[in-house]
């Protein structure tokens, strides 16, 4: 039977949200490389900003 | 109907999800209830094919330093992970998109998305954010030829290589083979803004270098290509063409290394060290076929498989060679 045709009530009978402590371990694990990849991609972003500004980031009209 | 589909030729993945009956056992074996584990950090590197990465993250950079004008050491970084990141993204989408191949190839059983620890879906997000972002940051932090030929890369390998030449042609990887040949081009192009001879050359030498090196793939694999239908040369072709199209090749490939040595750019030591390492794979191209035509097939396996493994070195080798040559004194023309 497919899957697009069941109720609401049967796709949570085959299908439950079972989170075992292992798995749990590895979502963590895996949030945080997401949080130091994000973070690699802000330092390069400012990184490229100043790069990219040169000595014109002192250049500032008051 | 005007049309219908060829049974022969297997569908591609998302056809079966959608098409095929038993799409519930598809479906929960990528959902919550049949799933063991979670994809883990080093499961979505695996995505990327870092193994093809480190070869178009080297080709790319030697892009970036042979080219004229200099590139801020930031900026080439920028570059270089853009680069790597955009490559990776295409690994991705096509892991997406043969995961039902994959499944039951040797070679790939052991993948992500055949394995159960990442859902096709996530690779197709994770893929097709990445693509985004590598393009988009290419353009935003280098420049725009740049990222567009970045772009041009990703869509050539999804669209153009994987999802219609892939299942379709034996001349999948001759065609699909030029995604793979554009890194040095992009290199290139951050330096200078645009692309010229050089790097067409550079291009030239990987799109020609692909198939050989493939199709030396494919002749020891060729049970793991017929099982799951894609039509490589050896499957389609048989393997006696397969070796006289590698040599072929071959023979193509090891004049067109020593075009930049009549060219003017590069040397004397590209010119001596890469005649020698192509007429080494000429050798073993030409091994190979005579293997092959004493009817000695596990013997023509074997050598296909050292073609297969000296062809990746060789590879690195020509492309480190233009690397050497800039170093101060190592450069003596040759015209």
């Amino acid at each position: 039977m497919a899957l697009a045709h069941m109720d609401e009530k049967s796709r949570h009978e085959i299908d439950p949200p079972v989170w075992s402590e292992e798995m749990l371990k590895q979502r963590r694990a895996r949030a945080k490389a997401m949080a130091w990849a994000l973070l690699g991609f802000m330092v390069l972003v400012f990184a490229v900003t100043l790069v990219k500004l040169g000595a014109n980031v002192l250049d500032r009209p008051m | 109907m005007g049309w219908r589909l060829d049974l022969q030729v297997p569908a591609p993945h998302f056809f079966k999800v959608v098409q095929m009956s038993d799409v519930s056992i598809e479906t929960a074996k990528t959902s919550g209830a049949s799933r063991r584990e979670v994809g883990t950090a080093s499961d979505f590197f695996a995505l990327l094919k870092p193994r093809v990465m480190s070869l178009v993250v080297f080709t790319g950079f030697v892009g970036i330093a042979v080219a004229p004008g200099t590139l801020h050491p930031v900026l080439a970084f920028a570059a270089l992970l853009c680069i790597a990141v955009g490559a990776g993204a295409s690994g991705a989408l096509n892991m997406w998109y043969d995961a039902d191949i994959d499944a039951r190839m040797m070679r790939t059983a052991e993948r992500p998305i055949p394995q159960g620890r990442v859902t096709a879906g996530e690779a197709l997000g994770f893929g097709a954010t990445l693509s985004v972002i590598s393009v988009v940051a290419m353009g935003l932090f280098v420049n725009h030829v740049a990222a567009a030929l970045l772009a041009v890369t990703i869509a050539f390998y999804l669209f153009v290589y994987t999802m219609w030449l892939k299942r379709r042609t034996p001349q999948n990887i001759v065609i699909g083979g030029a995604a793979g040949a554009f890194p040095p081009m992009i290199g290139w192009a951050a330096v200078t803004g645009s692309v010229s001879l050089e790097p067409i050359i550079l291009f030239l030498i990987i799109f020609m270098w692909t198939p050989p090196h493939f199709w030396a793939l494919a002749l020891y694999r060729k049970g793991d290509y017929t099982s799951v239908g894609v039509p490589m040369l050896p499957v389609v072709a048989g393997k006696h063409e397969t070796r006289k199209q590698i040599l072929i090749y071959s023979a193509l490939l090891v004049p067109l290394t020593l075009l930049p040595v009549a060219l003017g750019f590069a040397g004397a030591i590209y010119g001596a060290i890469a005649a020698s390492a192509g007429a080494v794979f000429l050798a073993l191209a030409w091994q190979i076929w005579q293997a092959g035509k004493h009817g000695d097939e596990p013997e023509s396996d074997v050598r296909a498989k050292r073609l297969f493994l000296f062809s990746i070195f060789y590879l690195f080798l020509i492309f480190a060679l233009f690397l050497v040559e800039r170093v101060p004194g190592l450069y003596l023309p040759v015209i």
